[in-house]
């Protein structure tokens, strides 16, 4: 009976931080769709606009969930929107210009995200050089190449194959709705949400029940203990920032398959899309503390409100920036405010 | 004695970005010995300029340079970067053009002196940078991720302050910040970096900011209980970066008299902090060496003279630039730099012990 | 060669930049036995252990484990391998993971985690130890004692063959350590060989079977603990005879000047927010005073609310009679009080700024801002200071963080020394340093006093406040329980104030 009193009695410090940010962020984020649904009312009601999210943000969960690892092992990666425009070009001009194989131009993405992973984690890892500068210049690499690639923005259009895997649509059944005229539209996720959702679903088991997942947490938390703790942090490292590049090469695919065309100014700005969602979704950039399902649930609120903004009629170009910027902003605040009264919690 | 000499050397803090210097000179005498040669012309209006690709570095390496000032300081205090200043260099200069210009976008004459519409900046940087300040030091987010908000958000601003029109100064005077001054053949921006650093160099000497500003990056907890407030001094350190940012956003409207939201100052935030690192400063924040990072500056800027006399495209520049640091942060490894120590020790050692055998 | 022989290290050599740390060093353990390893800071105590440990890797030298011969050790997970385990003086656990993760993480072959289990027998273990923590709560929730107890209890897991323990006791109150000594006895039934590193020399006694003392990085001798009473052991670590221990006993403040009974420093019903209850305190002109009771007992608490470190809550406050307002460090260095912190690592030095930076850094926060001292001035301050409290370091352009543990304390003995306070705070300067170093601040704080100045003495050790203090004020439970003067001044007084009831 005791027991159960303590257990009960302070929960709020008896919980880990990882599942306390967690937790706060996936009831931020219904308590948004619902007030989105309650006062914008009309398509917040239908599910097809919980699946044009996760269309349109299939990318971005992939890379989010990418750098959330590299965030919890303590690092940070900011090449990935880079990766992703050079995956992306790279992909259309072997599609298009060379009438490659889907076989070929995925390798092609994955073989992209490998070299990158592997040269960052040693530099990271081995080298011990600063993740931000790495990635800093990983990433004006990328955004260099894609430009050396092909100049000029083009779309896929004479590969059939592409095309056809680009069009596949896979209906949800049930969860489909009537539009204006009473016919029934059925509702539809493209390829690149089941990866997405499939990869999420990995991650979170690897992070939760394999060594290599725990040892990305300890790393983050104290790099000097892990160490005395017996854990190859040098390599752990190099995993972290392997995963992550990996991810943003398959991202890039993903999002190539969403957009169909190669450009220079594909996913500007992507990767702070990513930090943000990790951040909203609850991962520290001190490391250490994090979860890939809050990650998953950052990149949604994030999109949610910039669906929000958009129908409440405020769509000028520069309300989405200084939306987002908000919602970063108040979450910050919460971490920051939670994280204080907890250690003062603990303290007493 | 001679080892330890050249330890010494290249131990400095300073001697990494004055190779890179040197090699980026060498490659360029060697391939074009012209580069070096500064002429005195005449420009458009008929006024003494000088020209050449030093003069050019010197005039465009301005900004950075002056962003590297107050990204040292914060980079030390708070052992953390400001990623905003792109973002702010912006807003500082949106705000500038909307007293200049008032609301009306090509107005016959400017709206405010030149000194009140500078003054007007210097209050938004700083405003700016109370923002990230108050972030960082009050609520303890890591300044990336604190900065990150303003850079999100910045160039929307920026557009929004001007309802996203793009307003052009009429008077030619605005012209000379970032040109010329008619009959002075030395760009201006040369004299506004000097100034600045005079600036910079007095306050550190007859102010404690250096000493405090290190003693924070390195022990906040030790500084606080010597009477040191380590919350202010952060703070401190993003207001002075603000006041860096709407200089920089000064020279950079005047330039073109007008502003771009979405182009202005684009990546100089990453350029500002590889001038940092490239100085030897530890992005962890701690001790700093000013002269360093301003000195990174230049040889950044210098690094894209370089490349641009190599007929690369401007949207190419940056993969040349990202292998250049990329080599030279490989070279200044610690890891690297005891591999390479620890390799000519043995090869001394075995070529004694060699001769020792020989004996 | 022996059976029972399962360590044993020849000729151990390490170099770093500038300085010997090992020369030539012998070690050699037994099944079941416990094994101090004494000397003063800069010895080579840490240095050793971490080349056991594989944190560093030895310049010369072979280290046999058992039957192996010849053994190299890495990395710290190598030297785990091979059945070292080590618990270190600092936690090195992950303060975001939950307790059974901190014990089983880094183990084992599995690549797999079994949540289930581990947390089964995580359990079964802390009930084994009797360590109050529960295996899924998270490690940063738990006391530093318990989070200690669970690095040990990681450790007794690894079924381990040699144990190393770096000064595990200096953040343990003394059941905690009782209960560490019980659990060390019982590894050693098993036949575990233990290192055990302290500066306690009572601990010293209480459990371990031989010595062997180190000094300036060479192997002095090994002495079986009969053969070694506790003054022969001290003379043995310095090189020299110690008739100075002896010399300052009951040499207590001698200020006898002017104003002898004025009270310097006065509170009244002082609380801070770092949890102890309101209490009043005074100390007088001349005066050396301490606070007593055991760790967490609140001691360091009082003096850090004392000098504004810890956020006041409430309490009036009185320097020579008159009301003034301590709410920062910054108010308390105007009114010429000086705090010399616990914890030397994070609150006291700045690791990367010279020892001529650190000496100056209070005096100059207290000159202001917008007036830095002139390099030749502040040169002639360390100069001064280094002669005075002989603070070995190669140059005052030194970093602070290169200087051996003992002279770090100086140095920051130094930076308050050059203020001039009236009233100084010395928190456990003693702490982790080396015997030669402790009488020397001994010695200087009863000089200090009887030139007039106002000291509270914060120490662990009983004795050497009984040597110092003309007064203790006696805490238990974050309450000022008793104050004892003159010849109620013994150990057997303090135990039962301490311990509460007659």
């Amino acid at each position: 009976m005791s027991k159960k009193k303590l257990l009960k009695g302070n929960l709020f410090s008896r919980m880990s931080d990882t599942n306390l940010l967690l937790i706060i962020t996936v009831a931020i984020f219904f308590l948004m769709y619902i007030g989105a649904i309650i006062f914008q009312g009309g398509g917040f009601t239908k599910p097809q606009m919980l699946f044009n999210i996760l269309n349109s943000n299939a990318a971005l969960i992939i890379t989010a969930c990418g750098m959330s690892i590299v965030m919890i092992s303590g690092g940070i990666d900011i090449s990935v929107g880079g990766v992703v425009a050079l995956v992306s070009m790279s992909c259309a001009v072997y599609l298009d210009f060379h009438n490659g194989s889907i076989i070929g131009s995925l390798l092609i993405a994955i073989a992209i995200g490998l070299a990158y992973g592997i040269v960052q984690g040693v530099l990271v890892a081995y080298l011990d050089i600063q993740p931000f500068i790495v990635s800093l210049a990983g990433m004006f690499f990328a955004r260099g190449m894609t430009t050396i690639i092909n100049t000029k923005p083009f779309n896929v259009e004479n590969n059939q194959a592409f095309l056809d895997l680009k069009g596949t649509r896979i209906t949800v059944p049930g969860m489909g709705s009537y539009n204006r005229k009473g016919i029934y539209v059925p509702a539809y996720i493209e390829i690149g949400v089941v990866v997405a959702l499939v990869l999420v679903i990995i991650l979170f088991l690897v992070l939760r029940y394999t060594k290599l997942g725990r040892s990305f947490y300890a790393v983050g938390g104290n790099k000097q203990s892990a160490l005395m703790l017996g854990i190859n942090v040098k390599r752990t490292k190099f995993f972290s920032h392997l995963i992550c590049s990996t991810l943003a090469g398959i991202g890039g695919y993903v999002y190539f398959l969403h957009v169909g065309s190669g450009s220079a100014s594909h996913a500007m700005g992507m990767e702070m899309n990513a930090i943000a969602s990790s951040i909203i979704g609850g991962t520290m950039l001190s490391g250490g503390v994090g979860n890939i399902i809050g990650t998953l649930f950052g990149v949604l609120s994030l999109s949610t409100i910039q669906n929000i903004v958009s129908s409440a009629g405020l769509d000028q170009a520069w309300w989405t920036g200084i939306t987002i910027a908000a919602m970063l902003c108040i979450f910050l605040l919460i971490q920051s405010v939670v994280m204080k009264q907890r250690k003062r919690a603990l303290k007493s | 004695m001679g080892k330890s000499m050249i330890k010494k050397i290249t131990g400095h803090q300073m001697f990494i970005p004055i190779m890179a210097l040197l090699l980026l000179a060498v490659v360029n005498l060697i391939v074009d010995p012209g580069f070096f040669k500064v002429t005195l012309g005449t420009n458009n209006s008929g006024d003494p300029v000088l020209s050449g690709s030093l003069i050019t570095i010197l005039d465009y390496g301005s900004e950075l340079a002056i962003l590297a000032i107050g990204m040292t300081l914060v980079t030390a205090a708070s052992g953390g970067q400001d990623i905003s200043v792109g973002a702010t260099i912006a807003i500082a200069g949106s705000a500038m053009l909307r007293v200049l210009c008032g609301t009306n976008t090509r107005p016959e004459t400017i709206q405010a002196p030149i000194i009140v519409a500078f003054l007007v900046a210097c209050v938004v940087g700083m405003l700016c940078g109370a923002f990230n300040g108050a972030l960082v030091s009050i609520f303890k987010i890591q300044p990336m991720i604190a900065t990150l908000i303003l850079f999100t958000a910045g160039r929307s601003i920026a557009a929004w302050i001007n309802n996203n029109e793009l307003p052009i100064v009429p008077d030619p005077k605005f012209k000379y910040f970032g040109g010329f001054i008619p009959g002075i053949p030395i760009p201006t921006t040369v004299f506004i970096v000097l100034a600045c650093i005079i600036v910079i160099v007095l306050v550190l000497k007859f102010t404690n900011l250096g000493l405090y500003t290190q003693a924070v990056g390195i022990n906040e907890s030790s500084s606080k209980l010597n009477g040191i407030n380590p919350t202010f001094i952060k703070f401190l350190t993003f207001v002075i970066l603000g006041l860096c940012v709407a200089v920089a956003a000064l020279i950079k409207v005047s330039r073109i008299s007008t502003i771009n939201y979405s182009v202005i100052a684009k990546d100089i935030e990453m350029d500002a902090i590889l001038a940092v690192a490239l100085g030897g400063n530890a992005l962890s924040g701690g001790k700093f060496n000013m002269w360093s990072s301003i000195l990174g500056a230049y040889v950044i800027q210098f690094l894209t003279t370089t490349l641009y006399k190599f007929n690369v495209q401007s949207d190419a520049l940056s993969a040349y630039k990202a292998v250049v640091v990329i080599l030279l942060v490989i070279f200044s490894a610690p890891a690297v730099r005891t591999y390479f120590s620890n390799l000519f020790a043995k090869i001394s050692t075995s070529r004694k012990s060699g001769k020792e055998a020989a004996k | 060669m022996d059976n029972n022989r399962i360590l044993e290290m020849r000729g151990i050599n390490k170099s770093f930049p500038g300085v010997r740390a090992l020369q030539n060093v012998d070690f050699s353990l037994n099944k079941g036995e416990i094994h101090a390893l004494m000397g003063e800071n800069g010895a080579g105590k840490s240095t050793l252990i971490k080349v056991l440990t594989g944190v560093y890797s030895k310049d010369s030298g072979t280290i046999s484990l058992g039957d192996k011969k010849n053994v190299s050790i890495r990395s710290p997970q190598s030297a785990q391998n091979l059945g070292i385990s080590t618990v270190y003086q600092e936690i090195t656990l992950c303060p975001n993971l939950t307790v059974a993760e901190n014990i089983y993480i880094g183990r084992g072959k599995s690549q797999i985690t079994n949540w289930k289990k581990m947390n089964a027998d995580a359990d079964k273990l802390l009930k084994k130890l009797d360590i109050p923590a529960r295996a899924t709560q998270q490690l940063a929730s738990c006391s530093i004692a318990v989070q200690q107890m669970v690095a040990i209890a990681r450790a007794v897991d690894m079924d381990c063959k040699v144990l190393i323990l770096d000064e595990p006791t200096s953040s343990l109150d003394e059941q905690e350590v009782e209960k560490l000594f019980g659990l060390m006895r019982d590894l050693k039934a098993l036949g575990v060989g233990i290192i055990f590193v302290t500066h306690f020399l009572d601990q010293v006694y209480e459990v371990c079977d031989k010595i062997i003392v180190l000094r300036d990085g060479q192997f002095v001798g090994e002495y079986e603990i009969k053969d070694l009473p506790r003054v022969k052991l001290v003379a043995t670590m310095l090189g020299k005879e110690m008739d100075d221990l002896s010399d300052i006993k009951g040499e207590q403040g001698t200020y006898s000047g002017e104003n002898k009974d004025e009270r310097v420093f006065e509170a009244k019903e002082l609380q801070s927010d770092a949890g102890i209850k309101p209490f009043d305190f005074y100390i007088k002109k001349g005066e050396v005073n301490g606070f007593t009771g055991l760790l967490g007992s609140g001691r360091s608490e009082c003096v850090r609310a004392i000098f504004g470190a810890d956020r006041v809550l409430k309490g009036k406050v009185k320097m020579h009679g008159k009301d003034v307002k301590i709410s920062k460090p910054l108010d308390a260095m105007k009114n010429g009080i000086a705090y010399l912190p616990e914890d030397r690592k994070v609150d006291g030095i700045i690791g990367d700024l010279s020892v001529r930076d650190n000496i100056i850094m209070a005096l100059q926060v207290l000159k202001g801002f917008f007036r830095p001292f002139s390099k030749k001035q502040a040169e002639a301050f360390a100069d001064e200071y280094i002669k005075k409290l002989n603070i070995k370091t190669a140059s005052s352009d030194t970093p602070i963080k290169s200087l051996s543990g003992g002279n770090q304390q100086k140095v920051i003995l130094a930076r308050w020394l050059l203020m001039h306070p009236e009233y100084l705070i010395l928190d456990e300067p003693t702490r982790g340093i080396d015997v030669g170093t402790k009488v020397d601040i001994q010695k200087l704080v009863l000089d200090l006093a009887s030139e007039g100045m106002s000291v509270t003495f914060i120490s662990s050790e009983t004795d050497e406040m009984l040597r110092t203090c003309s007064r203790l004020i006696v805490m238990r439970d974050r309450k000022v329980v008793g104050e004892l003067t003159g010849d109620d001044l013994t150990q057997n007084k303090i135990m039962s104030t301490i311990a509460g009831g007659e």
